[in-house]
């Protein structure tokens, strides 16, 4: 295993370590609120000369995307950040950029989309873009955001996909909350993302290319049938990522972690930051001879939704956690909820748990380790009756 | 969750609160444990009443709420006393440090702790940072008397990063202040 240096980090400034010892051709980034430290801290990086990176301040989230897609279809390896309405206003790029099959890395520390005003964490702004065709990969914390930055490199390069990565965090939790973080030598980093040789380059004059160029409908329709094809070898390749990088930093990944899960009874499903305040709430029941398990998906696009099924199916009852709300949705329920019924639906070969959402954390209301009990304990009376009282409920709301 | 400390702050912004949590952070990474250091941001303005989080333990940390229930709060700046309910949701065993010139006992009945199983400590911390600053930056005076009170770490932990911390950004007398200002506050600090 590679030596280790222990740092105190928080999420923001631990991405910005990760794309230091990555040092990518370009990063284009927008320097300005809902902007986050990791773009501060990075441009630092390069006006103190120990990245050789062409770093490129832009005049809006949408001109910062356009720069990372010029950019990378010139051949370079290409990185940037972004949060909450930054996010927004990158739309329209967003899907040129997966559709382009660049693989451009972008770290989003989780905000609320305005309106009200909101600086805070919750997932709306991802969970915006989870049809966009971008891979997207969550962490629960600045130890899992910086090594989730390093393998998005070799996932979005990886010859099978082809595909851009959104790294996520949870704004302020884990993007302003320092926290120990082992940090490997920059050797091994440079040593496992590699050298990037771009299959196909804009500049490469002897084959010229070209990109985006007209396709009406004699040939949009196989661009896009492609890219669900480069997506569903995603999962695969993740895993294989996960397990090389386990091997070189002692911290092994796959596509979900779970917990307390085997025998469990109830279930608890939730991304990001949240996994860690639910697997102490789990942890504690269970001394208690409650039957809890966690399960935390990592990887949301392409959702795993068959491998999720296999791990959940032997529960009564599952609770879904969701950061957002997927508006106009049955119930005004979250994205992860529709996700896991979708996927009971399709791979449950007719059965499956009782499934119910709770709305979470929206603007970046805490959530306590007894509200999560007090769901779970809800969970559990669904069991043991079968009636479930509501299909879409809300933690921590005033009403 | 054993061997986990909690730890409140309140202070004002431009005080230096957070960077204070992140020293007592910094120091208990040295010492081999873990930690958080999260700061409860506002809409961010100088002057402004602010709290901030440090959690220390033996093993890792995984909960990512605030802290409710503290085992420690340290009042950065005096004047919060009798304006924020500082004391909220202290344990049972606590300990509270505050910024102030009351006496412990004084800071004690001002608080309503009379008769709590609490620890009050009480360091003048204002007026040392303006003795070796000439400002009301009363952050690492007030990580000397925490030390003190607590144990949580060393003293010695806490005057290193502190140096560290402020090395690049001011120069060698203003660190050199700071050092004698966290001592002060150390020996001064008053339990009752």
């Amino acid at each position: 295993m590679a030596k280790q240096i222990v740092k105190a980090l928080d999420g923001a400034k631990a991405v910005a370590e990760a794309m230091r010892q990555i040092e990518p051709d370009v990063v284009a980034a927008y320097p300005i609120t809902p902007q986050t430290e990791i773009v501060q801290t990075f441009s630092q990086f390069v006006a103190d000369g120990l990245v050789n990176t062409e770093f490129i301040p832009v005049e809006s989230e949408h001109a910062a995307m356009s720069a990372c897609i010029g950019a990378s279809a010139a051949g370079a390896r290409v990185m940037t950040a972004t949060a909450a309405n930054g996010l927004a206003l990158m739309w329209e790029t967003l899907y040129i950029a997966a559709s382009l099959r660049l693989p451009i890395v972008m770290s989003v520390v989780n905000r609320a989309l305005s309106a009200p005003l909101n600086i805070h964490c919750d997932h709306s702004d991802s969970m915006g873009a989870r049809d966009a065709g971008w891979i997207q990969i969550f962490a629960e914390n600045p130890q899992e955001a910086y090594d989730n930055t390093i393998q998005a490199i070799r996932i979005a390069e990886h010859p099978d996909i082809l595909l851009p990565v959104m790294s996520m965090q949870d704004g302020f939790i884990t993007g302003h909350g320092v926290e120990r973080v082992e940090v490997l030598e920059d050797k091994a980093v440079k040593e496992f993302v590699g050298e990037y040789k771009a299959l196909y380059s804009l500049l490469d004059i002897d084959q010229p290319k070209t990109f985006g160029a007209w396709a009406f409908y004699d040939y949009y329709f196989e661009f896009k049938r492609q890219q669900t094809e480069a997506l569903s070898k995603v999962p695969q390749v993740v895993r294989e990522i996960g397990k090389e990088y386990g091997e070189l930093s002692g911290r092994y990944y796959d596509l979900f972690s779970a917990y307390e899960l085997d025998d469990a009874e109830v279930a608890i499903v939730v991304l990001a930051s949240t996994a860690g305040t639910a697997r102490v709430v789990v942890r504690k029941l269970r001394q208690e001879g409650i039957k809890v398990g966690l399960l935390k998906p990592r990887l949301y696009r392409p959702f795993p939704g068959k491998e999720l099924v296999e791990a959940l199916k032997h529960v009564k009852v599952i609770g879904v956690m969701d950061r957002s709300i997927a508006f106009g949705s049955i119930e005004g329920c979250g994205p992860l909820f529709l996700d896991l019924c979708a996927s009971f639906y399709t791979y449950g070969n007719g059965k499956g748990p009782q499934i119910v959402d709770y709305i979470f954390g929206l603007g970046g209301r805490d959530i306590l380790p007894e509200q999560i009990e007090g769901m779970v304990k809800e969970l559990l009376r669904i069991a043991e009756t079968g009636k479930v009282p509501y299909r879409v409920g809300y933690l921590g709301l005033r009403e | 969750m054993k061997g986990m400390v909690e730890i409140r702050w309140h202070g004002r912004g431009g005080q230096g609160v957070v960077t204070a949590g992140e020293i007592l952070a910094e120091a208990a990474m040295e010492e081999g444990k873990y930690f958080q250091a999260f700061p409860d941001y506002g809409p961010e303005r100088m002057g402004a009443p602010i709290k901030a989080y440090t959690r220390i333990s033996d093993s890792p940390i995984e909960i990512h709420s605030q802290i409710t229930s503290p085992d420690i709060v340290v009042v950065v700046d005096p004047t919060l006393i009798g304006l924020v309910n500082v004391a909220e949701g202290l344990k049972d065993g606590g300990t509270i440090v505050l910024n102030t010139s009351l006496s412990p006992q004084e800071a004690r009945e001002k608080l309503g702790l009379e008769g709590k199983n609490v620890r009050v400590f009480t360091v003048d911390a204002s007026q040392i940072a303006m003795k070796y600053f000439g400002r009301n930056i009363p952050n690492t005076p007030m990580l000397g008397a925490l030390v003190k009170a607590t144990g949580l770490v060393s003293l010695e932990s806490v005057i290193r990063l502190t140096e560290e911390r402020l090395g690049t950004k001011v120069s060698e007398d203003i660190i050199q202040a700071n050092v004698k200002a966290i001592k002060e506050a150390y020996e001064t600090v008053k339990e009752g």
